[in-house]
């Protein structure tokens, strides 16, 4: 008598996409059918991808560990992404429009419009272009952001519970992928795609972003929350099955432990390595609960995650 | 909840007057109705009015085949008249065959010849928990009938995620019946743990509430209940809406489907989806 076989199965699978395309470099993220490290090495799908942050404007509050690693370009988007792809190897990048933020410059849509030009120009890999998370001006701004970017398959943040309908139409109309944002909470994530997705816009070029947590400042709740947006996945729920991608840079250098100086805080360990270190644990916690982009800062951070990411799903991948 | 709809039957009259008339509109309709609501199966049962069943089972099998992409469920207690459906269905959307008890008098391999038609169609079947004695009428015949059946399935090549057990349901106001909505859950509970996968458990839905007042009422309730033993499948009217609506809420409510302010409208769309 045959025994059915008793190892785990999923009868659903995670979205898959490619970023950019064309005359461009492409990317493509999803298509797990199992959980990471769940058994089946075909089974777990592409390879997560590090998408490495590149600010419109020189950002004001970062700490010296990290500004030291851009100091030459800082002042420049497109030397920034050149950089970024040369050196550091990035091959997707997210441009952050910190700058458009009404209490960090408030720059304007013919600023966001040129970086974005300019950054097009200066690399040929696929881009994320992330709003400032003000509502009112990123409704002003990211239409024009993603006509700018027409044609090019990128990935437009983020779209919210309270605040979706403009950059939803306008990714539409550009064809362009989408960010589905939800404040750690699962249950509103799932209502965001349903409404993305009742404007029209196909649930296969949505990308879920839970706000995440960084090592010590809510990590477990990122982790729980993305891995059960994973798990209904695999389980076939359709409204939930996009890959995800989560925001490590930004919130690892926000801790303290990353950014505090030698001086502050002698015994905490060399500033230079524990900033990278806070950053590259993040990461590797948050890739074991499947997400497939992770959005990373620091040089150094970046290279050790990427070497984890190459040890255990393979370069070629 | 793998729904499977049941309008498509000539025990309905308009049905009935499509089959003698050979009149597609009526089941064109009701496919493609029954699809928009979830149906994950259409199920297929030409009644006892036809004269020629087999003919009968074609053309309905064509008939809605043609009209929706939705795989069928061909319902008969004839294995003659099912092989005649699986003559002319396009199973490579999946089939479901139903149903076959363990045995019975005038056919004692009649499961057998049921899980022969689904290994060679890529199909599954519903099987009964019934015998040669008839519906048992308490918790422990069920269970052993069930177990049964799943051995005999497995040793003829069909894994338990291709079984739908059916505990067979009795109208609740049929004496002494009132005892077997209690008794089926219990058994489902048993015949959840039998195999890794545990089977499919399914249920002829409808049939609790014949002749009672409050059909729908005595039936969503029941589903409710029976959702939260784990039962996974039922042949359901999917027009009825309040019924569609406590599956969505049961389902969600045994964490099968992620909570959402519009969570019923997330169940319709993604119903149908889940086969």
């Amino acid at each position: 008598m045959p025994l059915p076989p008793v190892k785990e199965t999923y009868s659903g699978q995670v979205n898959e996409i490619t970023l950019g395309g064309g005359d461009r470099k492409s990317v493509t993220i999803g298509g797990a059918k199992t959980i990471p490290h769940g058994g089946d090495r075909e089974a777990t799908g592409r390879r997560p991808v590090i998408a490495v942050d590149v600010l419109d404007a020189p950002p004001e509050d970062w700490p010296p560990v990290l500004a030291d690693a851009y100091a030459d370009v800082l002042q420049d988007p497109a030397a920034w992404a050149t950089k970024a792809v040369e050196t550091v190897g990035a091959e997707l990048l997210c441009v952050k429009f910190d700058g458009i933020h009404p209490d960090k410059g408030d720059r304007d849509a013919d600023h966001a419009v040129q970086v974005t030009r300019k950054v097009l120009e200066a690399v040929d890999v696929p881009l994320i272009l992330w709003g400032c998370g003000n509502d009112d001006k990123d409704n002003a701004v990211m239409p024009k952001v993603s006509e700018a970017a027409k044609g090019r398959n990128v990935l437009l943040g983020t779209v919210t519970e309270d605040n979706y309908k403009n950059l939803t139409a306008i990714a539409l109309a550009d064809s362009h992928f989408l960010i589905s944002q939800a404040p750690l909470d699962i249950n509103i994530a799932k209502q965001v795609n349903i409404l993305v997705s009742d404007m029209g816009f196909p649930l296969e070029r949505l990308v879920m972003f839970q706000t995440t947590g960084a090592l010590g400042y809510g990590l477990e709740y990122a982790y729980s929350i993305q891995e059960r947006e994973c798990l209904a996945a695999l389980a076939g729920d359709k409204l939930m099955a996009m890959p995800q991608i989560c925001d490590v840079g930004y919130e690892a250098w926000r801790a303290k432990e990353a950014k505090i100086s030698d001086e502050d805080a002698p015994e905490w360990g060399d500033a230079a390595r524990r900033g990278p270190l806070w950053e590259t644990v993040t990461a590797i916690a948050l890739l074991q609960s499947g997400v497939d982009i992770v959005r990373m800062r620091h040089p150094k951070a970046i290279a050790r995650v990427q070497a984890y990411i190459n040890g255990l799903w393979g370069s070629d991948a | 909840m793998i729904a499977i709809a049941e309008r498509i039957n000539g025990q309905f009259l308009d049905v009935k007057a499509a089959i003698a008339d050979k009149d597609p509109a009526p089941v064109v309709e009701l496919a493609k109705k029954q699809t928009e609501a979830g149906a994950a199966y259409l199920d297929i049962n030409v009644g006892t009015a036809a004269a020629d069943q087999q003919d009968a089972i074609k053309w309905l099998v064509e008939t809605a085949q043609g009209a929706v992409e939705t795989p069928l469920c061909l319902d008969s207690q004839k294995p003659d008249v099912i092989k005649a459906g699986l003559q002319v269905c396009d199973t490579s959307r999946g089939v479901l065959l139903n149903s076959t008890p363990l045995d019975k008098k005038s056919d004692p391999e009649v499961l057998d010849k049921y899980v022969e038609m689904a290994n060679a169609s890529g199909g599954s079947i519903i099987a009964l928990t019934m015998n040669v004695e008839g519906v048992p009428q308490n918790v422990d015949n069920r269970v052993a009938i069930a177990a049964e059946i799943i051995t005999k399935c497995m040793e003829l090549g069909m894994t338990p995620d291709r079984l739908f057990i059916d505990p067979i349901i009795l109208p609740v106001n049929v004496p002494g019946a009132q005892e077997q909505p209690d008794n089926i859950l219990a058994a489902i509970d048993q015949i959840l743990l039998m195999s890794d996968p545990p089977p499919h458990i399914t249920m002829g839905l409808s049939n609790l509430s014949q002749g009672t007042t409050k059909r729908s009422l005595i039936n969503r309730t029941f589903l409710a209940m029976a959702i939260s033993h784990g039962c996974d499948s039922a042949i359901i009217d999917v027009l009825d809406e309040p019924l569609v609506d406590v599956v969505a809420t049961a389902e969600m409510l045994m964490n099968k489907q992620i909570y959402s302010d519009s969570f019923l409208k997330a169940y319709r769309s993604m119903a149908g989806g889940r086969r």
